[in-house]
Parts: C-alpha cells; structure tokens; sequence
C-alpha cells in the first residue's frame, strides 16, 4: 500500500514536471522571434555569421543612439505619437457626440444616418485609398500631419460603442438630471460621460494600438522622412543603415515599447475589450 | 427619454452633434467608395490623362484578367493557409495555459506576448531571422550541415512564409480571447464528462469547443477579414514576389495605384464585393446578439 501511495506520488510528481516542460517549450518557441531580435539588437556587425549571435554574453544598449538618430528612429516615433494621439482624440471626440445623438436624440434622418454608420463599417479602409489618396494629393496632403491624421477621425464602430455604452446608461439616472433641469448637452457632459468612462477607456486604448500599427496609409501619404510613421519607418532602415541587423532590431524593438507599456498598464480594459468584443461587439 | 421637446430643436442639436462623425465618414469611407467604383468605368492612359468611358469592360476585362485571377488566388490560398492555422494554434495554447498551476501567469503573458507586435514589427522579426546570409535559420541549418535556405525568394514557398509570420502575429489575439471565455467553463462540466468516461480529447471537442463557439466565430470574421486585407507583411518581406507567388489583392491594388487608376478601381471594387459580404455576415450576427443576447 504504501509503496503504491509513493509510485502515485511520483507518477504525479513527473506529470507535473512533464506539463512544465511542455509549457516551457512552447514558450519558448512562441518567443523565439523576440529573443533572437533581443539577442542580434546587442551584437555588433561581425558577430552576425555564427549562432553565437543567440548567447545572452552581455548587456549592450550601444546601438539605441545609432537607431535614435542616424536611423532616425527618434523622428519617427514623435511622428506616430503625434499621429496616434491626434486620431485618438478625433475618434473619442466624434463617437461621444454622435454616439449621444443616436442614443438619445430623435431626429430627422436617424435611421438614415445609423444605416450610413454600419455601411462605413463595413468598408475597409483598403478599398478606399485609390480616391483617398487622389482626395490628400489634390488637397496638397502628402507629406502633412493632417493627411495621416484626418481620414481616421471618425470611427464607425467607436460610434456604434458610444451609442451601446450611452443607451446602457438607467434611464432613472437620466430623468432624475432632467427633473433637475439640465439640457441635452449638460446631461451629456454630467451625467453621460462619467458614467461611460471604461466604454471612452477601451475605445482609446483600441483607437490607439490601430492608429499606431497603421502601415498602408502612411506609406501612401508620406515620402519624407520628417513625416513618416515609426512602422514605415522600419522598412526603410534596410536602406538606412545597411546590413546592419543589430540596430535594425534596436529599432523594431523600439518601435514596440510603447505598445508593450500601454498593454501592461491597460491589461484589464484590454480584455474585457477583446471579451466583449467577441460577445458583443 | 422623458425629456419632450419639439423635435425641431432636437434635429438642431444632432446635426451640431453628429456633423464631425458624417463629415469625415462622408468624405473619407462613403464618397470614395462610390467615386471608386464610378472610376472602373473609365480607362486612362498611363499618365493618368484622356478617362474614357468604358462602360462595364474594364470591369469585365479587369475580373477575367491573369494578374487579378492569380492576385485573387493568391490571396485566397493566403487565407486558407494563415485563419485556420492561427484558430487551431491558438486554441491549443489556450488550452495548454488554462490549467492551475504555479507560475502559469507567466506563461499566458509570454502567449499573449505577441498582441504587442505590430505587423511591420513582426514582418521585420521574421525577415531578421531568415536573412540569407546572417540569418539565424540557415545558421542553424549550416550547423546541422544542411542547405541554407531562401525560403521568402522562392515561390514555391514565399507565400506559406508569410503566412506563418502572420499565423505567428496572430496567436497572441487567439489566445487572448479564448482563454477568457475557457476559464469562464465551469469545471462540473469537465468533472460529469469524465464520470461519463469521455476522454480528454473528447472532452474537447464536446465541451470547449461548442463553449467557445461566439469567440471562435468573431475570431474567424476578424482574422479572415484580415488576411483579406494584408499587405505591410507583403511589402516589408516580398514585395509581392517572387513571380508575383504572393502578390496579394491589396498590394495589387496599392501597385496599380500610379500606373492605371481604373484598374485599381476596379480590384479596389472587387475586394469590397469579397470583404463586404463578410462583413456583412459579421454584422447581422453580431446586431442579432446585441438585440437579442444579453
């Protein structure tokens, strides 16, 4: 008896030490791309032809200034930090308001204007830029702020959420503001939107990471280096610094930090976003 | 809402409200959608002079064409090869991290991990790690004394390269929204099955998966619309070669752009026709929870 207790025991002790393995394992192979770009972001040009690249020898930030500034790095995250935080701003601006108005509003053309809001959202935004970038170009657009910025500001499905968050909102809560006499735009800014701030949270986190991770626009509306966006930015380092791998992935890591702190700080409006997303929309 | 005022007044201020939102949407989503497909109707010279009106061929000459028949296959085989890939992965790992144990956290964070990478981020991962001559692939495989390999320059294997950059980009999003809803099963399920003798692979496919069917169906819509959509990993690791094995409906699109405006109109109108329709699926599915779920 007792020396069956202790070979279950063990057998549950290797099980255990078996599903740590398996875990590690695929750890490990999910995070390679990430360790190697860590690894070769620290080596210099000629320790590039062995896997001796791969050993974690040392901790070496010398190529960040080279990514910074030659590479121009530095320029580029301003730029889509600039960017991001402008469409940022823009989307919560104009989902609230238009938002509140379908929540609550009774007007002419309502029907018109939702059925409008779910068409947009189903148009992707890569059918569009033949005539959006003929719209920037006769405009004098390309190379601006307000061409990467401006076709982004309005956001169908921010819309859409405002709208769900506004009509979430016990009715109770809304009447008892009118009984004490504000109007539409008082119960708006004192009663509405403190009472949606989590929906006004998840909608920037999610504006941003997009606005962020844009490629295909900026690619289109900017050809100086002065406007471009860190993600195209990326592309053009091939050319910038050469074969030189190791500031190339300095750069793309770099480029990555900000999304990696606003995920960390954010984790649960992340989730509950994706959750709901998933369930609700 | 009790508050009853005429209904003039409320029509002026939703104009004032919604005027921002219509102004952009209209210029930027509605009017180039139209003046798009208005643009497949006329053929232009290379130097974007003398439109002609065509009627429906460019439309016809357009969708029967080799380079947007192979753009389209290509993309399609995109699909096929990236969103079931990226579903069954990540489900796997989802089920791998839903176990108590200590420590697990940090496993979820390092599955989750790759939600924070861009797609020009993990483009320019991958493309590191399968650099010809430096790479650390053909490094391992020098070291194993194999062949090295140029797997994104050749086009028997260029496009399921990509694809696994892009399955390997989207693990993190999977894993995220079905763990979720995993850790959400309560246990007594999984308890009764096994009483009922279903093994842990029946238990599987009876339980979680139907479980997650919500989270896996909004998984499928996103992911497909976004293969349907790529193009940053094709322009930063192929550029739509190696002859034209991955050259994608987007990058096409992006191409023509300069060259023949109508031609891109009209690959700019044909996606719309395949994203749309599956958008549209997306959308009364999800209208039909918001309204009658819960």
């Amino acid at each position: 008896m007792a020396a069956d207790a202790k070979r279950i025991e063990l057998a549950a002790g290797s099980k255990l030490v078996a599903r740590y393995l398996l875990l590690a394992l695929v750890a490990a192979i999910v995070l390679f791309p990430v360790y190697a770009a860590v690894m070769v972001a620290q080596k210099s040009l000629t320790e590039l032809g062995s896997l001796d690249v791969l050993v974690p020898d040392r901790i070496d930030l010398g190529s960040v200034p080279t990514a910074l500034g030659e590479a121009r790095m530095g320029r580029y995250l301003v730029n889509s930090a600039v960017v991001s935080v402008a469409i940022v701003i823009g989307q919560v601006v104009t989902s609230v308001l238009a938002g509140y108005a379908l929540a609550f509003l009774d007007f002419t053309g309502r029907r018109a204007l939702l059925a409008a809001v779910a068409a947009s959202l189903i148009i992707p935004f890569e059918v569009t830029v033949v005539v959006n970038f003929e719209t920037v170009q006769q405009l004098g657009g390309v190379d601006t702020y307000w061409a990467l910025v401006l076709p982004f500001v309005a956001f169908p499905l921010g819309i859409f959420l405002m709208r769900q968050a506004f009509l979430g909102i016990p009715r109770d809560l809304l009447d008892a503001a009118v009984v004490d006499g504000y109007g539409h735009l008082g119960i708006l800014r004192s009663v509405a939107l403190p009472l949606v701030r989590s929906t006004v949270a998840a909608l920037s986190l999610f504006s941003f990471l997009l606005a962020w991770n844009q490629y295909l626009w900026p690619l289109l509306v900017t050809n100086r280096d002065d406007r471009r966006t860190v993600q195209i930015g990326l592309k053009q380092l091939t050319g910038a610094v050469g074969p030189d791998l190791g500031v190339i992935m300095t750069a793309t890591l770099l480029a990555t930090i900000p999304i990696l702190v606003l995920l960390v700080v954010f984790e649960r409006q992340l989730i509950r976003g994706l959750t709901a997303g998933s369930v609700k929309g | 809402m009790a508050v009853k005022r005429s209904r003039r007044r409320e029509t002026r201020l939703a104009t004032a409200l919604v005027a921002p939102a219509v102004l952009i949407l209209g210029v930027f989503v509605l009017y180039p959608l139209l003046r798009t497909a208005w643009l497949g109707f006329f053929v232009q010279d290379p130097f974007g002079r003398n439109s002609r009106w065509v009627g429906l061929d460019q439309y016809r000459d357009v969708a029967g064409s080799d380079s947007f028949l192979n753009s389209l296959g290509v993309t399609v085989r995109f699909v096929v090869l990236t969103v079931p890939t990226a579903l069954v992965l990540g489900l796997l790992l989802a089920t791998l991290a839903n176990q108590q144990l200590r420590g697990i956290r940090l496993f979820r964070i390092i599955f989750a991990s790759t939600i924070a990478t861009s797609v020009a981020v993990a483009s320019m991962l991958w493309l590191v790690l399968l650099e010809p001559s430096t790479g650390i692939v053909n490094q391992v495989l020098e070291a194993a004394g194999r062949d090295p390999v140029n797997l994104l320059n050749d086009p028997d294997t260029a496009l399921a390269t990509v694809a696994l950059t892009t399955v390997w980009q989207s693990l993190g999003l999977v894993f995220v929204v079905t763990i979720a809803a995993m850790q959400s099963i309560p246990e007594v399920l999984y308890e009764s099955a096994r009483v009922d003798g279903h093994g842990r692979v029946s238990r599987f496919l009876r339980i979680t998966v139907p479980l997650l069917g919500p989270q896996l169906m909004f998984l499928t819509v996103v992911l497909t619309i976004g293969a349907f959509q790529s193009f940053g990993q094709i322009d930063i690791l192929t550029e739509g070669g190696p002859q034209d094995s991955t050259n994608v409906m987007v990058y096409s699109i992006v191409q023509q752009l300069p060259l023949d405006r109508g031609a891109a109109s009209v690959e700019a109108v044909l996606l719309f026709l395949v994203v749309g329709a599956l958008s549209f699926v997306q959308f009364r599915w999800l209208d039909r929870r918001v309204h009658y779920g819960s």
